[in-house]
């Protein structure tokens, strides 16, 4: 409760500022006026569209980056040979940036959900793939001898032994790939693809409707927020 | 059949077993006995084909052992890491039988029996750390039976056994090896667990000098089987062996 006493102050402060023409009318709107916005986007459902835009892109973006990421966090943690070959190549493609694969996308699938959930991937897979790998590395020897022993096939020690032995590990790089994975599908959106939440926050920027651009941007936050408390527990 | 011809492990500089040879006939049980450290582990895992020896080689039934195979299972010694924790009881065991592609209702069928065997019955939806040592150590068991296994290779199984449960599933063993005609090779520190189980008994010990593994006494037990707790442990020819092997494990 105690935790509300400085962003309430801070909303009057703001909404009694704006109302005596302290503050600039073009970049800070009143809170009255973002609720309303807000209200009117929620309404005539294009906040929920937009919504659901940017989070198909992301879930699309984040599955690739899960299976890609834990089949070769396995692989390469089972095989240190597989390792030594392919290592250099994932530390000399992980430091590119995410965004700066922005034009490739496009020039590769176009605008639409499918360039946009490529850039997601990219980003996404690091973490999940890292931390998957060391986990792998983790797994009591034991467990592995034993899963030699009874000749599982390569998919099946996977499945009953390396992966349920490493899931606590894997678990912590999925769920920063969830938070990372909204991140960069609103980033593009905001850079150039004309669709989800980020569009429209750049599109109402450009129309100069401040206040439908921090209702998307509190509404996004929440969003945020909201996926990392899911993805906690 | 298993034989070793003449094994020498070393890891790096330090050699572990050296010239280590025997032939164990197949349905026959062969016991392992020899002071920590010096290296029944290792000729374990080297039976098993998980690791390669450094000299020397392993055959199964004539062929040389190049890897692990399902026909040879492994009762590891450190219980506590062998189980799938996230596994029951009854899930520890189902994967052998998984790994042999046994379909329901054979499957929950072969594991109520072998839980059964191992007096494990009561604890089937457990999970490992809710169980003592012993009972973990007979989960392994119950599941590397469930391998049907032609060789069956037992890292101290019981040394977390209580004298009674472990007299009773020394019985069970040997029973079922005899029934099933498995060869075992079973390692332990008991020289009295060692003889009352084996048809061979291979004393280990480490070489002066270089602390390598070697074999320092091989016997073969003439007594017949099946084999009983009270006469066999009181026979005039177990307590000739046990004296001739006790003063090899002194130090
Ligand atoms: N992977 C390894 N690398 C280096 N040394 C090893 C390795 N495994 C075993 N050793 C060494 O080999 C020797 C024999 O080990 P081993 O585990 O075979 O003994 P053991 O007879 O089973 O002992 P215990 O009765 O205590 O179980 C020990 O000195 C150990 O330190
Ligand atoms: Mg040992």
């Amino acid at each position: 409760m105690r935790g509300a006493v400085i962003p309430s102050v801070l909303l009057i402060l703001w909404e009694a500022g704006s109302r005596a023409g302290v503050l600039p009318p073009d970049s800070t709107s009143r809170p009255s006026d973002i609720v309303r916005a807000f209200a009117q986007a929620l309404a005539d459902g294009s906040l929920v569209r937009d919504t659901w835009l940017t989070f198909e892109a992301a879930l699309f973006g984040f599955a690739i980056a899960a299976l890609l990421g834990i089949l070769l966090g396995a692989i390469l943690g089972l095989s240190p040979r597989t390792e030594r070959a392919v290592g250099p190549s994932v530390e000399a493609l992980r430091p590119i940036p995410a965004v700066a694969l922005i034009p490739l996308a496009l020039l590769v699938f176009g605008f639409g959900v499918r360039m946009e959930a490529a850039v997601v991937a990219f980003a996404a897979l690091w973490p999940v793939l890292l931390m998957t790998l060391s986990a792998v590395r983790g797994v009591e020897p034991r467990l592995l001898e034993l899963s030699r022993s009874l000749e599982l096939p390569f998919w099946q020690q996977l499945v009953k032994i390396v992966l349920p032995a490493a899931f606590g590990r894997i678990a912590v790089g999925l769920r920063l790939a969830v938070a990372i994975s909204l991140v960069v599908a609103v980033t593009v959106e905001i850079v150039l693809n004309p669709r989800g939440l980020g569009h429209s926050m750049i599109a109402a920027q450009q129309a100069l409707r401040s206040d439908l651009m921090y209702a998307q941007l509190l509404w996004l936050g929440f969003v945020g927020w909201a996926l990392n408390k899911v993805t906690q527990r | 059949m298993i034989a070793a011809r003449p094994v020498g492990v070393s890891f790096g500089s330090r050699q572990v077993l050296a010239d280590v040879s025997f032939d164990v006939p197949s349905g026959q049980f062969l016991c392992i006995i020899g002071p920590s450290g010096c290296g029944k582990t290792t000729l374990l895992r080297v039976l098993a084909g998980l690791i390669a020896p450094t000299s020397g080689e392993v055959t199964a039934d004539g062929k040389a052992v190049r890897g692990p195979a399902r026909s040879r299972a492994i009762v590891f010694q450190d219980y506590t890491k062998a189980l799938l924790p996230w596994r029951t009881v009854a899930g520890n065991v189902a994967l052998g039988l998984e790994a042999c592609r046994v379909a329901e209702p054979q499957k929950s069928r072969r594991i109520e029996e072998l839980l059964s065997k191992m007096g494990l019955g009561h604890c089937a939806g457990q999970y490992p750390a809710q169980l003592s040592g012993g009972m973990q150590q007979r989960v392994q068991i119950a599941r590397a039976l469930g391998q049907d296994p032609q060789l069956l290779l037992m890292d101290e199984p019981f040394g977390a056994l209580d004298a009674i449960t472990r007299q009773g599933l020394q019985d069970e063993v040997a029973r079922i090896a005899a029934e099933q005609k498995t060869t075992v090779v079973f390692i332990t520190h008991d020289l009295e667990e060692a003889i009352y189980l084996g048809d061979q008994v291979i004393v280990l010990a480490a070489a002066p000098g270089t602390g390598a593994g070697r074999i320092a006494e091989r016997i073969t037990v003439e007594i017949p089987r099946p084999r009983s707790q009270l006469e066999t442990r009181e026979d005039p020819r177990f307590l000739a062996y046990r004296h001739r092997l006790f003063g090899l494990l002194k130090h």
